[in-house]
């Protein structure tokens, strides 16, 4: 899932500052299992708002929704009839959320509630770790299934570099060599021999550096 | 010859290298590379100029190699794939030859988070394996990594680094023959002070035979202070420095003789190694000192070639 994370609080409040009635959306799905978005902290982020605000002196007025998820018309189109009444929708989707409100709503003011970090995973209640960046040609049947490109600091393909030692990153004692990992995983896989071949030149054209990003499937439009 | 360089003729014709390095200025001077390379012109066969080590911005290592030339010293270009994509990558290597450098070292770089400027974006659109192979295509085949062609010759004697200190021990010889495979001519390698670890690789690069297909050069870091041994022992992540010579160093009236005397012995060791072919010394700010360990090392004078 997409994993994303909450931003400090005083950054939200200077950015909800100039406005009076606002509407807090969150998001159901990726956003709600990570804990950063989900109608818990919708309800969390909104109470901290009045609170901070009317201390202030200048209350606010929130309207608290979540939504299925925000990344599908479906659900972002049951705003349209009530999103005129606010001055601002802060969106606690993650940045694809935020970009359809905006989409959908050219006459809104969208803004951001998270950072969004990375395609990731839950490795134990309250710890996240990437493992995707969504390069558009998978590679992870030649590296045992663990992605160098998302996981290893410099993105290489033919090896751990001169910085790996015990089993640990370079960049910080906390951060797993992945070329560590992959090197045994392949021993225990008996692939050794695929950290022999040289691996071509990556394509980086089907990743962001192509330029934004579609699919079209004919079959399945309306 | 492939590229015709010192360096290649000394290490083709069988003897032993010396090479060293010079860390350009953060600044403009190109002084302080004068300045360094006049120390080190008569105790070696070429000079490695650093590109932006430990990710620190400094003068690009083409310009220093340009000034070393200038004073007849030879260059070998180090280039990290870290700040550069394939374009700026074939481009630099263009211009590099076009300004008469011969001699090039292929590395990943440290990473951007170690510098002076952490909040860069990394490029490394290529690894430094594939870098060699693009350099070895651009220099035997003329072509570009698309294929396309390239006009001109492209006459590179073709370097990169390898770590026999770094993890997984057993990966390291595979590493270095997946260098040798892509088409590398030398190797300098990291700092050595764990002796039976180096030679223990030494043994494995051996046995696979790659000592006959690459030229590797044995690294040297001369050790100016206890701090210092500490600090890489405990600190720089691919450095192995074991405890007996830290405690050598801790144990010695004057510290900075005492590292001279490490540096010396570990050349000493390095010269009885079946394969090893030369010595890279890193001096880092501290070059006034390789001609004495050259001299004391027995590896004077140099050859003329």
């Amino acid at each position: 899932m997409i994993i994303a994370e909450r931003k400090p609080l005083d950054e939200l409040m200077a950015m909800l500052d100039p406005f009076e009635k606002i509407l807090i959306v969150g998001c159901g799905m990726c956003m709600k299992a990570c804990s950063a978005g989900g109608n818990k902290e919708v309800e969390a982020l909104a109470a901290a708002v009045r609170s901070l605000r009317q201390e202030k002196g200048r209350p606010v007025s929130i309207t608290e929704k979540t939504l299925g998820m925000q990344c599908s018309p479906k659900h972002v189109l049951q705003l349209s009839d009530s999103i005129k009444e606010f001055d601002a929708v802060l969106s606690m989707g993650c940045g694809a959320g935020v970009n359809f409100l905006a989409d959908n709503y050219p006459q809104s003011v969208i803004l951001p509630a998270l950072n969004t970090k990375f395609i990731g995973v839950t490795v134990e209640d309250g710890v996240w770790s990437e493992r995707c960046i969504g390069c558009g040609d998978c590679i992870l049947d030649r590296t045992g299934g663990l992605c160098p490109i998302a996981r290893c600091s410099k993105s290489l393909l033919n090896g751990p570099c001169g910085g790996s030692m015990n089993g640990k990153c370079e960049i910080s004692r906390d951060l797993d060599c992945v070329w560590h990992l992959i090197y045994e995983r392949l021993k225990g896989l008996n692939q050794l021999y695929r950290l022999d071949e040289l691996f071509p030149y990556k394509d980086w054209s089907t990743s962001s550096h192509g330029g934004p990003r579609k699919i079209i499937r004919e079959d399945l439009k309306a | 010859m492939k590229s015709g360089s010192n360096l290649e003729k000394i290490l083709e014709s069988g003897q032993f290298a010396v090479t060293s390095e010079c860390g350009p200025p953060k600044g403009t001077s190109a002084q302080v590379i004068k300045r360094k390379g006049e120390i080190l012109k008569s105790c070696c066969d070429a000079l490695n100029i650093t590109d932006n080590q430990t990710a620190i911005v400094r003068m690009s290592s083409l310009s220093g190699c340009v000034i070393l030339q200038n004073m007849n010293i030879e260059p070998v270009m180090q280039m990290v794939v870290r700040d550069r994509n394939r374009i700026a990558i074939q481009s630099d290597i263009l211009g590099a030859v076009a300004l008469g450098i011969r001699n090039l070292l292929c590395l990943s770089g440290d990473h951007q988070k170690f510098g002076n400027h952490p909040q860069s974006k990394g490029v490394y659109d290529i690894d430094s394996i594939q870098m060699i192979q693009a350099v070895k295509i651009m220099r035997d085949e003329k072509k570009f990594m698309n294929g396309e062609d390239i006009s001109g010759e492209v006459p590179l004697y073709i370097g990169a680094a390898a770590n026999p200190f770094a993890d997984p021990f057993e990966f390291r010889v595979r590493r270095l023959a997946k260098k040798i495979k892509a088409g590398v001519d030398f190797i300098q390698t990291q700092g050595i002070f764990d002796m039976d670890r180096f030679s223990r690789w030494m043994a494995m690069v051996r046995d696979e035979g790659l000592d006959e297909k690459v030229h590797i050069l044995a690294g040297i870091i001369p050790m100016k202070s206890v701090g210092m041994a500490r600090y890489m022992a405990k600190n720089v992540s691919g450095i192995r420095v074991p405890k007996e010579l830290v405690t050598r160093m801790e144990g010695a009236k004057d510290a900075k003789e005492e590292g001279i005397k490490i540096a010396v012995e570990i050349i000493e060791q390095i010269k009885e190694i079946e394969g090893v072919h030369g010595v890279h010394i890193m001096a880092v700010a501290w070059e006034d000192i390789v001609p004495r360990i050259v001299q004391e090392a027995g590896l004077m004078p140099r050859p003329i070639v």
